[in-house]
């Protein structure tokens, strides 16, 4: 080990001059390996989607130039002809159709050996404004006092909504915990199970960190500035599909070569990744607000082709605008668009050479080029791709998304949150977050099966355009049916703002969460007693709850079947083995059934009730004291703790076990100390 | 070329992302990389003026579109142009002088030809009349009847010329390229030493125990202040912050470093102190061509307030800031909105700007311009490298110091066709253009004039 540590330390050395003198190279990835957007990036990748009228690429291509990139290797794997034509070699591209995730993309590029030092690993979706160069200090500094620091990690201020458990841009709930001193990544969470209202984190994590603060209001930006020793880990780690799920968290977790993540907060400058239709949203309008400058659509496109007026409205050059036409605040309006007369547009970006007929109302709408829309529509928030045509009348309700050409038939009504494609809908679909939980709970990998590439070809190939009922007369197009499991979360990830009772009902079931979580609070104190014991295992208390129901029903059975004792102890103990708990705790379950046994059989007085439970304490009294074998004066003293027994019931049982047989002895025994530490308080407060 | 291509296309894309900070950087720039741009081109034997010409505007409008907010980058564009033009127009007219005599001897018998001497004699004198005039419309203009007289001018007229001239070529074409990098050298020099040449006018304003207010950071303001200062002049600084960059503090730091005694105000004590003020002195990130000023964000409040308190305002400015065009011009971007996060913290603002609930639209805006547009009439005394001077005085300024008259100033297109005819040297041909072009231009007046209409309207 102190061999290894030097041979680190001198590579250190060797390395600081290595990044001095190397110019800085980036990855991107210019797949986003998900399912996300799955409409539309069927026919287009998703770095080329426009974002308000630029592909998102062009932002990200943008910004690690102005940054101070050098060197950019683009990976292309859906798509990848598309995505190099557009490119058309003015970076390098790595084409792979075979890879799958961005572990695999990655292990290509290793293969490649093309890296040489410190890089920065982007998605092509991703906007920034920010500086490197304090990150890439920062990374270089902390690399100088700890070699095992492999990548630092972008992170924001940004708090998620309260109700809805999602961050502005639409992504789940994110914990983090991070040493605050050397701002180490020690815990990263982004699929916590809001059902259980809690996190776990390893108490080593306390043990070995003066302090950690847990942080759910920060956001991660995907900008990461690794190491080339990240590359060599994913191809060591064959498994390692993604980025976050099994990389960081793999890193984390299971504590490889000592591996260290740090992260770098980023206060005043922007850096998001479109991520979901709703980032979607959310990041296209804040670069309508211009926080991304100098990214914004007036500067990337040249000021003579967009101008920005008053309100936030870029317009481009040759736009035809009735005069009756309103166009409201925050919108952009693309070159050769026509629009029409008594048209409202608002919040709305609007692409090139779009036709807007009269009295159509636009409202948060994103609606790419070249789209037809006839008179007397209505979008709101809605996104229009390319070359699609709206006939007379028809009707996008919020949450819409229009693939390629879909024509939408006269005064048809899309429904809210429908996806409408030209492609059918693949029928072996996953829904991703579905993979994704699952990956998350079972801890094995499956591997995303990449729809994409393979059947992209068939899809098209067998799209018939015939006219189809689904969109009304003269429609094109198939409205995809919305998966299993994710039909109640549409709202989460798409375009259009949360309705208002959805958030009212959010708010509401949240509130009998509560009242559940409280009132199950009371009922299990004794439980809780035992399960404070342990803290290591946040699973326990549901597997203890269970167990503790099927304890009941044993019991219960081995009253009404009288069956023996040594029976029920077999069974019990069997029943302890499988779910893994503890002696004690077993007991536990046990007196509590007896108990209830006790309060359910009938009894009309306290009396009767002291003598059924005597009664069933005295037949089982075996079952239990084969399970507590070592109960000390610990249980004793937590119960006093909590007021559970009086002080001077303790001290009565003591008293009255003083001229008992050994057998009995046995825990006063073991409680001496305790009982005694109670008499001498005693004593104390007397004089 | 490829070079400086490449070095033409690095400075674009660092104007574009706003790298270069300050008008004076970004001028010395443009004319380091105009002068690397015309020693590179190529320059046939033929309208060498034509070819430099066209180079330089095809590299200045893709830097003006570049970032059209920086009008310093015009302003030396044209300046450049103008320089073009100048040498170019002196060389053609002592190739007349030369001609003249060849042209009398041979053409005796062509009596229109007796014209020709006269033109080029009046050429002559109106490029020698004075330094200060420019004499490129003057001149052509008084051509523009005799030349106008002899519209049938004889083939072999033209072919003398041609002879004459192509013996002069080689020399000519190095000649002129030679002198044109000389003069763009000189401008560079210019826009280097403008500070020094405008502090050097410091002591006539700067009065003991004066008071002197001005707002955030400017270089020409603090080597002013400093000018002063070692003349022993003994006066006391109030800088307000200039929110939200708060470049004063800088300023502020700077001042106390060469040991001026500074006060500090927030920019909404402006209003407050300005009694206490002698004057307000001020940099510029644009002059235009009525005396109207583009400066940082908040300057038009400061000028109010020294007109309410009849302070005098006072505005420095290199003569690269001085610009032609009007500020009501269409094509004349004036201001340019900043990135909010220059006000707020993104982070800490995140959840008023989520869109996810409520209406689709955030509720919160933040608007952060840089510029602020001031009034000629707000404006007491410009001091330029060239002396102080009246705002109304700057526009017949500009066309006396620095390039030509306003209609051409603003059109690249009735330069490169004037420029045509000059270098073709065919008087003839190009006075009917000129006359085309003489009415563009008015044209372009009215419309301009129109356009300003509508903007205040």
């Amino acid at each position: 080990m102190g061999a290894q540590k030097k041979g680190a330390t001198a590579r250190v050395a060797e390395d600081s001059e290595v990044v001095a003198r190397h110019s800085l190279q980036a990855i991107l990835l210019a797949d986003s390996f998900t399912t996300k957007f799955h409409s539309i990036i069927l026919e287009r990748p998703r770095v080329l989607l426009p974002l308000v009228n630029i592909p998102m690429i062009d932002y990200t291509l943008a910004w690690l130039e102005s940054a101070g990139v050098e060197e950019v290797f683009v990976f292309c794997c859906a798509h990848s002809k598309q995505v190099i034509d557009y490119l058309k070699f003015s970076v390098t591209t790595i084409e792979a159709n075979d890879s799958i995730s961005a572990g695999d993309a990655l292990r290509l590029i290793y293969e490649r050996q093309v890296i040489d030092g410190d890089f920065v690993l982007i998605s092509g979706d991703t906007v920034s404004n920010m500086s490197l160069t304090q990150a890439l200090e920062e990374h270089k500094e902390i690399r100088k006092r700890d070699a095992n620091a492999i990548m630092t990690m972008v992170v924001q201020h940004s708090k998620p909504s309260p109700i809805t458990q999602q961050s502005r841009l639409g992504t789940d709930e994110l914990f983090m915990a991070i040493n605050p001193d050397t701002k180490q990544l020690l815990y990263y969470e982004d699929k916590a199970e809001y059902s259980k209202g809690f996190i776990s984190l390893d108490k080593t994590l306390i043990a070995d960190n003066p302090s950690i603060v847990l942080h759910n209001d920060k956001q991660d930006c995907y900008i990461d500035i690794c190491s080339e020793q990240v590359l060599s880990l994913f191809t060591d780690n064959f498994d390692y599909q993604h980025l976050r799920r099994h990389f960081v968290k793999g890193l984390l977790l299971d504590d490889i070569m000592g591996y260290k993540i740090f992260t770098h907060e980023i206060h005043s400058s922007y850096a998001a990744r479109i991520d979901n239709f709703r980032s979607y949203d959310t990041i296209s309008k804040d670069i309508i607000q211009r926080w991304t400058y100098p990214f914004v659509p007036d500067i990337l496109c040249g000021s003579s082709a967009i101008k920005l007026e008053r309100q936030g409205i870029y317009r481009a050059s040759e736009v035809t605008l009735s005069r009756s036409a309103q166009v409201g605040s925050f919108t952009v309006i693309g070159q050769g668009t026509k629009i029409g007369n008594n048209t409202k547009i608002s919040h709305s970006v609007i692409g090139e050479g779009c036709s807007i007929g009269s009295n159509v109302t636009i409202e948060g709408s994103y609606i790419w080029n070249d789209v037809t829309i006839e008179d007397g529509c209505r979008l709101s928030h809605a996104i229009v791709c390319d070359g699609v045509t709206m006939k007379l009348g028809a009707v996008l309700e919020p949450g819409v998304v229009l693939s390629f050409k879909v024509v939408v038939g006269e005064q048809f009504v899309v429904p809210a949150y429908s996806m409408v494609s030209l492609i059918q809908q693949p029928t072996q679909q996953d829904s991703d977050e579905e993979l994704e939980y699952a990956e998350n709970s079972s801890g094995t990998v499956e591997i995303p099966s990449d729809k994409l590439n393979g059947e992209i070809a068939s899809d098209l190939s067998e799209t018939q355009y015939g006219p189809t009922p689904e969109l009304g007369t003269g429609g094109v197009g198939y409205i995809w049916s919305i998966f299993e499991g994710a039909h109640d979360e549409e709202w989460r990830h798409s375009v259009a703002p949360i309705p208002t009772d959805k958030l009212a009902k959010i708010m509401l079931d949240k509130d009998e969460d509560e009242e559940l979580l409280t009132q199950d609070g009371n009922a299990l104190v004794e439980e809780l007693k035992s399960d404070s014991e342990d803290d290591d295992n946040e699973g326990s208390r549901d597997d203890y709850a269970s167990f503790e129901k099927e304890v009941q029903a044993t019991f219960l059975r081995a009253v009404h079947e009288n069956v023996k004792v040594d029976h029920a102890v077999l069974e019990m103990n069997g029943l302890r083995l499988s779910y893994n708990i503890a002696a004690v705790d077993c007991a536990g379950a046990i007196f509590y059934s007896m108990m209830k046994l006790a309060v359910e059989s009938l009894h009309s007085s306290a009396r009767e009730l002291h003598r059924n439970a005597v009664e069933v304490i005295t037949t089982w009294q075996k079952l239990l004291k084969s399970f507590v074998h070592d109960i000390d004066e610990e249980i004793l003293h937590l119960l006093y703790d909590k007021e559970i027994l009086q002080e001077d019931a303790i001290l009565r049982w003591a008293d009255e076990k003083e001229g008992a047989d050994e057998s009995d002895k046995m825990f006063l025994k073991r409680s001496e100390k305790f009982i005694q530490w109670l008499r001498e308080a005693e004593e104390e407060e007397e004089d | 070329m490829p070079d400086t291509q490449a070095l033409v296309n690095d400075f674009i894309s660092k104007l574009k992302k706003r790298k270069i900070e300050g008008s004076q950087a970004t001028a010395k720039q443009t004319a380091e990389l105009l002068r690397s741009v015309i020693s590179q081109t190529r320059v046939p034997y033929t309208n060498q003026a034509a070819a430099l010409i066209q180079s330089v505007k095809a590299v200045g409008e893709r830097l003006i579109a570049a970032n059209p907010v920086e009008l310093a980058v015009g302003n030396v564009v044209r300046r450049v142009l103008h320089i073009i033009r100048e040498e170019d127009l002196s060389l053609t007219t002592a190739a007349m002088a030369g001609l003249n005599l060849s042209a009398v001897s041979d053409d005796e018998d062509d009596a229109d030809r007796d014209n020709q001497p006269v033109l080029s004699a009046a050429a002559i004198a109106a490029a020698s009349r004075s330094t200060l005039r420019p004499p490129s419309l003057q001149t052509l203009l008084e051509d523009v009847p005799d030349s106008a007289a002899i519209p049938h001018t004889s083939s072999s007229g033209g072919d003398s010329e041609g002879k004459s001239k192509s013996a002069d070529k080689s020399s000519r074409s190095r000649k002129l390229k030679h002198d044109v990098i000389e003069a763009v050298n000189e401008l560079i020099q210019d826009i280097s030493t403008c500070h020094e040449q405008i502090a050097e006018q410091a002591v006539e304003h700067i009065h003991q125990n004066e008071v002197i207010l001005t707002l955030g950071s400017s270089r020409t303001v603090l080597e002013f202040l400093c000018a002063a200062k070692e003349k022993k002049r003994s006066f006391r600084v109030f800088v307000s912050e200039g929110a939200p960059r708060y470049q004063g503090h800088l300023l502020a730091k700077e001042l106390v470093m060469r040991g001026l005694q500074t006060t500090l105000i927030t920019d909404s004590a402006v209003f407050a102190m300005i009694s206490r003020v002698n004057m307000v002195i001020v940099g510029a990130h644009a002059v235009m061509a009525n005396g109207g000023v583009i400066a940082p964000v908040g300057l038009n409040m400061v000028a109010l307030a020294a007109q309410k308190h009849a302070v005098p305002f006072v505005v420095l400015a290199g003569s690269h800031k001085l610009c032609p065009l009007y500020p009501h011009h269409p094509e004349v971007l004036l201001n340019e909105l900043r990135s909010p996060s220059e006000l707020l913290d993104f982070g800490e603002f995140s959840d008023c700007l989520d869109f996810g609930s409520g209406i689709g639209a955030p509720l919160l805006h933040v608007v952060n311009p840089t510029f602020d547009y001031v009034q000629p009439k707000l404006v007491s005394l410009f001091i330029t490298d060239t002396g102080g001077h009246n705002p109304s005085y700057i526009g017949e300024m500009y066309r006396l110091f620095v390039v030509s008259a306003c209609g051409e100033g603003m059109n690249f297109k009735s330069e490169i066709m004037r420029t045509n005819c000059i270098a073709e040297g065919n008087f003839v041909k190009s006075s009917i253009r000129m006359r085309g072009i003489n009415f563009f231009g008015k044209l372009e007046d009215r419309k301009s004039q129109f356009f300003c209409g509508c903007g205040e309207m």
